[in-house]
């Protein structure tokens, strides 16, 4: 494991985009700064609206930023993209029904050009990295909707990209899962030292997997609070009783209520 | 075995009501034949004579069924009177008129989906093809193509697969837009190129569509090849048997020859149902 370095891997400088719609133009953001560096896990949390998931997809260059400079391993965010820099988990698994946990995880293997040996090998390697292993065979409709949305981390982290992009990925599972989830998460980023951005609406989420939480409010979208995380690196489930934890998920309250105050 | 029960009540109703409406609709030429010759007949004796008559108005369903299995079994399948004759012609037309129309609505489908001028374009024409009757066309495309040297089974199959490519068009349409936005994002965020979101995803999503869709279109197939053969003096095939049929008063011949169509129809069907299940299932979309 690597520790986090200093050299930033994502950096947002003044960046802005304004959707123009039919009800006029949307400014999804405003004014965000922000440097990731390589290896950390950084949430972003806020209202929907608030710009959160808009963010992440102009990481991935599936938005297109309308001012500001975003760079993305030092390149623009579609140079990165060319080049395979991410892997990105979606909030629904989506899983293509015909083709089975192993089919699903060989795709973007198949589409990369990766060798059949090669592809074989690293199928079993992710469904290893998360608990799958023997599920290959299965087809997505015979897994759970825990099961699934693992076997799609599994499927972004087939090729070995740096980075991990993930858009409340565990939003449509239940407490319990998601604990769990959220536990394994920990263990595998700690295991592959990827750089993770993760989308939610979780407080404790945040909090609990977080090195770096941002906080972000709506109309226009912009970051109201970026908190460096004090928590150690190895959390036991019980550190959400711990003081630390407390005091951090109170902050992410109350800066969740300030980006909310000149607007009620 | 428990759906036989079902289906084998509707079959004997629809029989029952038949031979009722035989009976009807044949009893005013017994009792004009009775007035003529200036004799009584009694009700049984109506009945009898209304279920045996050479050219009925409505056959009794057991005469279509001798007439049917005359024309399939009684006849060597090379004779003119053969239904497994003429079966053969019509059917070599509407599978070749299907490949066709098949063909050509799934190339203007991928057309549609990935060409914004087709997309704009050749969907209102597509409807307007069908608006035509095809009756009306159906003689102006066989003479053209015979001044053009084209004949045989050719022009035929191009009636058939007029009909039956615009089924495909509408559902091959849907089926490669049924990818969503995150399915398709999915494959951005792994930089693949247009031939690869093609394959790996658009085409599978459309196969359920696909299917749905050969099954309406070879039925609209074998309408438009019989419906070729009828105004334009073939002399083979099953819309020739119609034709024929009703020149003479024929009735039975009608009846056994539209029979035939559905049956062969219902066989097309039930094939292209069998494929799809199999492919389905291989693509374990079947549960």
């Amino acid at each position: 494991m690597t520790e986090a370095g200093t050299t930033a891997v994502i950096e947002a400088k003044a960046l802005d985009l304004v959707f123009q719609t039919a009800d006029g133009p949307v400014h999804a953001l405003k004014d965000v700064n922000l440097s990731i560096n390589r290896g950390e896990f950084v949430s972003f949390i806020g209202p929907s609206g608030c710009g959160k998931t808009t963010f992440l997809r102009c990481i991935a260059a599936l938005e297109h930023p309308t001012g500001g400079s975003l760079t993305v391993n030092g390149l623009t965010p579609d140079e990165a993209r060319r080049k395979r820099a991410y892997g990105y988990v979606f909030q629904a698994a989506g899983l293509y029904p015909w083709r089975t946990i192993a089919g699903n995880i060989k795709l973007p293997l198949e589409i990369m050009g990766f060798s059949r040996d090669e592809q074989e090998e690293r199928v079993r390697n992710v469904l290893q990295l998360v608990d799958l292993e023997g599920f290959g065979k299965k087809f997505p409709w015979q897994l759970s909707g825990g099961m699934q949305q693992r076997a799609s981390i599994a499927r972004a982290l087939a090729f070995d990209a740096d980075i991990l992009l993930m858009d409340e990925p565990f939003g449509a599972l239940d407490e319990i899962v998601r604990d769990r989830l959220n536990e394994e998460l920990l263990k595998l980023w700690a295991r592959t030292g990827k750089t993770i951005g993760f989308v939610t609406h979780s407080i404790p989420e945040a909090v609990y997997l977080s090195t770096k939480i941002v906080v972000m409010s709506p109309r226009p979208g912009r970051i109201t609070d970026v908190i460096d995380s004090p928590l150690p690196k190895d959390r036991p489930l019980e550190i959400r009783d711990s003081r630390d934890f407390i005091e951090i998920a109170h902050r992410v309250r109350e800066g969740l209520r300030a980006g909310h105050g000149d607007e009620v | 075995m428990r759906s036989l029960f079902p289906i084998l009540t509707v079959v004997a109703a629809i029989i029952g009501v038949w031979y009722l409406a035989a009976i009807w609709m044949n009893a005013t030429w017994v009792y004009d034949q009775a007035a003529r010759d200036g004799r009584e007949v009694g009700f049984s004796e109506v009945v009898g004579q209304t279920l045996n008559q050479e050219r009925p108005v409505l056959p009794a369903p057991h005469q279509v069924a001798k007439g049917l299995w005359d024309g399939v079994a009684g006849q060597k399948v090379t004779s003119k009177r053969s239904l497994v004759y003429h079966g053969w012609v019509t059917l070599s037309a509407t599978l070749l008129g299907f490949a066709f129309g098949s063909a050509a609505g799934i190339l203007l489908a991928v057309g549609i989906v990935y060409n914004r001028a087709m997309d704009m374009s050749v969907m209102p024409w597509a409807i307007a093809s069908q608006t035509i009757p095809i009756l009306a066309i159906a003689p102006m495309i066989i003479v053209v193509l015979n001044s053009l040297g084209v004949t045989g089974i050719v022009p035929k199959a191009i009636i058939s697969a007029y009909l039956s490519f615009f089924p495909v068009v509408v559902g091959m349409v849907k089926g490669l837009r049924s990818p969503d936005a995150m399915q398709l994002d999915l494959m951005r965020t792994y930089n693949a190129n247009g031939a690869q979101t093609f394959g790996k995803l658009r085409l599978p999503s459309s196969m359920p569509y696909l299917f749905a869709s050969l099954k309406v279109g070879v039925a609209a197939s074998l309408v438009g090849t019989i419906v070729g053969e009828l105004p334009t003096g073939a002399v083979a095939g099953l819309g020739s048997r119609l034709l024929s049929g009703s020149y003479y008063g024929q009735t039975v011949q009608i009846w056994a020859a539209l029979f035939a169509a559905a049956i062969l129809a219902a066989s097309l069907v039930g094939i292209i149902g069998w494929v799809e299940r199999v492919v389905l299932a291989r693509m374990g979309l079947v549960r």
